[in-house]
């Protein structure tokens, strides 16, 4: 244990902390001690605590933002722990026996095999299965292209040039109430970083972190796809995650250099709450990208999961004929709330930008698309075009719109079409009396209605991503 | 295959169906014609048990089965197919996904094997022939932009691929040009068989023509209110429906 550590638990213990530094875990509450002793933890750079303090300060001033249309009690930030080691070898189940039967069930409606299943659970397997030489093999081919894939609390050792002069560059500290609190207690994430003239020769999974799945309710992530690169990069995983920790807050930030591409798709399936609301996790995410010269970035995400989803995956186009991409699906079911859309910052000439956005409700829930589109005065011959389509299941749902568009260069052009439709009887009778039983059928019209959105998505991605609507779906009809 | 005695029907608290019996034996062919609102469509909508269509007494049995009783797309599995008067859009949901979805269904049910990609897709090839539909509308969505005729052949090719034991067609004829009411009626022709029945709905004894039925009834005010054969259909043609009408009264 670093001398730092056990002096700060002194600290804590005179302060009336009570504090087992064994247990790994935190009691709830935040201050500055708290903030030194996750970096201590991660026996971090003076540089990174002084960056994580700052961060701290600002959030100190900052209020938590009311202006999504979401509702959920307030969240008491001194209730939580911000720091909380993996659970131990003991502590983890010891076979998939011991793990909830809902959670078994809806693994093998998915068709996770089994030790992925036994991975997923957190179970604690003996014999290191097949995928550990898979993760090998998958390394030394990066390695290879000189691709750096690792988790940021080591690109902090490694490769502080880098961290230092990127994070924090897309979303500052003081961008919003959220960011800044990540910035302050940042858990762990990944970092990736593809040189020069590179094609990322596989996709980037962060299915792949096995020993890094538990990376904390405060996420962190940093891509930087320098001059001519190109990557595609996967953030989470079809099945569904359950996590103790109700706040989710992630930062993800992405830098396209000149002539740079990044596809970052996401399948966010967090715990949603039962059906009538109980429990669920609130995910609270910032995630942007810059694009310089001829560089694009293009979003896709399928968003199923959380109580709450507070979300804006945004493009700062800042390079002459950059271009940004946002295509999304939004499913809520039950009590389920989301507001979710983009940001289009046009600040290049010719700079082009596309957002398709699709929402579905079903129960009880709520589902509202936000988005801005921004052209720049600088932003001469830029076009932005906007397809927002809401899809309602039931009639005790509810669907909302939010486009902004602020034009501030008379060349620009901006599109924005949208349209409301539902699930008609006359649909679901012509499944019926083709012989599919009513959950098959609105799914099936559902995965219609998510089409454009699913070719954007890796190809194993994209079949996944449909069976999980039809999971996410179960029991919003009959 | 189907019996159904003494149906009485409503839609919306309304009835519309009132006391309406009819046999129709494995290999059939019965036409059934009748004036706008007569209640043709809803008997069709009955049989195959869309929701909001309330059978209030009466008895329908369907291969030795209570039809009443059994879900829409039971019905369906069993072998029971509408082709539909106004056929629905599913927007981005492929004809082809649609389709390999209702066979499985139907096969699985009937306890045949489900057919390999390649078989189906052969299957659906020749489909689409038959019914003279380009084999890029297997992989448009469900009749997304089809025009009128093309979502009645459609409809058809449907058919061919479920491989259904009791056909009922809703006036898969209007709105088709002379040469695809032949293609049509070539498909149902093609697929007559001693244990596949055809409840075949229409304003048009041209239809007739082409797909000749065993029986001819005649439908008005949710009534079988003259049953003949062949001939019935030329006399309608003729005479309108008002001579019945009066005869009833
Ligand atoms: N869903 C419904 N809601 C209200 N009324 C209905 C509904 N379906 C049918 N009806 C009524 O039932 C009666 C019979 O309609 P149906 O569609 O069965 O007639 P049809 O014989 O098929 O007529 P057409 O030759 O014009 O197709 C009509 O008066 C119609 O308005
Ligand atoms: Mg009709």
């Amino acid at each position: 244990m670093s001398e730092q550590v056990e002096q700060l638990i002194r600290k804590e213990y005179a302060a009336g902390f009570h504090t087992d530094i064994e247990s790994e875990t935190l009691p709830p509450g935040l201050n500055e001690d708290v903030i030194r002793f996750i970096s201590a933890k991660k026996n971090e750079p003076e540089w990174m605590l002084e960056w994580r303090l700052k961060a701290y300060k600002i959030w100190l001033t900052m209020e938590e933002p009311e202006w999504a249309h979401v509702h959920y009690p307030e969240i008491d930030f001194q209730s939580i722990s911000y720091f909380s080691a993996p659970k131990s070898y003991e502590d983890r189940p010891k076979s998939l026996d011991e793990v909830d039967p809902d959670l078994i069930e809806t693994y093998n409606k998915l068709g996770i095999p089994l030790h992925e299943q036994e991975m997923l659970a957190g179970v604690a397997v003996d014999a290191v299965f097949d995928s550990v030489s898979v993760v090998t093999t998958y390394r030394a081919k990066l390695e290879e292209a000189g691709v750096i894939f690792c988790p940021i609390s080591e690109a902090v050792h490694r490769f502080p040039d880098l961290v230092k002069k990127y994070l924090g560059s897309v979303v500052p500290q003081r961008d919003n109430y959220y960011s800044a609190l990540n910035c302050a207690v940042f858990s762990d994430g990944s970092f990736v970083y593809i040189p020069k003239g590179v094609r990322c020769p596989m996709e980037l999974s962060t299915y792949f972190r096995i020993n890094e799945m538990n990376t904390g309710q405060f996420e962190r992530t940093l891509i930087i796809a320098d001059e001519g690169s190109h990557v595609s990069y996967l953030e989470g995983c079809t099945a569904p995650q359950r996590d103790e920790n109700q706040l989710h807050a992630a930062v993800v930030e992405l830098i396209a250099l000149d002539n740079a591409e990044i596809k970052y798709s996401t399948v966010q399936n967090w715990y949603p709450g039962d059906e009538n609301g109980k429990g669920g996790i609130y995910n609270f995410v910032t995630k942007r990208g810059i694009c310089h010269t001829r560089a694009k970035i293009s979003w896709t995400q399928v968003e199923t999961g959380s109580a709450v989803t507070w979300k804006y995956p945004s493009c700062i186009l800042k390079g002459d004929h950059s271009i940004g991409e946002f295509y999304s699906v939004a499913l809520t079911n039950n009590h389920q709330q989301a507001d979710t859309g983009t940001k289009m910052i046009h600040l290049g000439k010719n700079t082009k930008s596309t957002i398709i956005s699709k929402g579905i409700s079903a129960g009880k829930s709520q589902n509202a698309y936000r988005g801005l589109v921004r052209m720049g005065s600088s932003a001469a011959g830029a076009r932005n075009y906007t397809q927002c389509d809401s899809l309602l299941i039931g009639d005790r749902c509810g669907a909302h719109t939010f486009p902004y568009i602020e034009s501030a260069h008379p060349s620009a052009i901006v599109e924005h079409e949208a349209t409301t439709s539902k699930v008609s009887d006359d649909q679901m009778f012509l499944c019926q009396q083709r012989g599919l039983d009513p959950e098959k059928a609105v799914s099936m019209i559902v995965n219609g209605f998510c089409r454009e959105v699913f070719k954007q998505l890796p190809m194993e991605f994209a079949v996944e991503a449909g069976k999980l609507l039809e999971v996410s779906l179960e029991g919003s009809v009959g | 295959m189907l019996t159904i005695k003494d149906l009485c029907a409503s839609v919306e608290d309304k009835e519309i169906i009132r006391q309406l019996s009819l046999e129709v034996k494995p290999g059939e062919i019965h036409a059934i014609m009748g004036p706008n609102g007569a209640g043709k469509s809803t008997l069709g909508n009955v049989l195959s048990g869309r929701p909001g269509y309330e059978a209030t007494s009466g008895t329908i049995d369907f291969k030795g089965l209570d039809l009443l009783d059994m879900d829409p797309e039971i019905r369906a599995r069993e072998g029971l197919f509408l082709a539909f008067q106004y056929p629905v859009e599913i927007p981005g949901v492929s004809n082809m996904e649609l389709l390999k979805a209702a066979v499985d269904a139907r096969r699985s049910h009937t306890g045949q094997p489900e057919l390999s990609a390649i078989d189906f897709m052969k299957m659906a090839r020749e489909a689409s022939k038959a019914v003279d539909l380009d084999q890029s509308f297997l992989k448009r969505g469900v009749n997304e932009g089809f025009s009128g005729g093309e979502k009645k052949r459609n409809e058809i090719m449907q058919m061919m691929l479920m491989e259904p034991s009791l056909c009922i067609l809703d006036e898969t004829d209007s709105g088709l040009d002379i040469d695809a009411l032949q293609v049509v009626a070539r498909g149902v022709n093609a697929m007559r068989s001693p244990d596949r029945s055809f409840i075949v709905v229409t304003h048009y004894q041209r239809l007739l023509d082409f797909i000749v039925p065993d029986y001819v009834h005649v439908l008005a005010n949710g009534r079988i209110v003259k049953s003949g054969d062949k001939s019935l259909a030329l006399e309608l043609e003729a005479k309108g429906y008002s001579w019945l009408e009066d005869e009833v009264a």
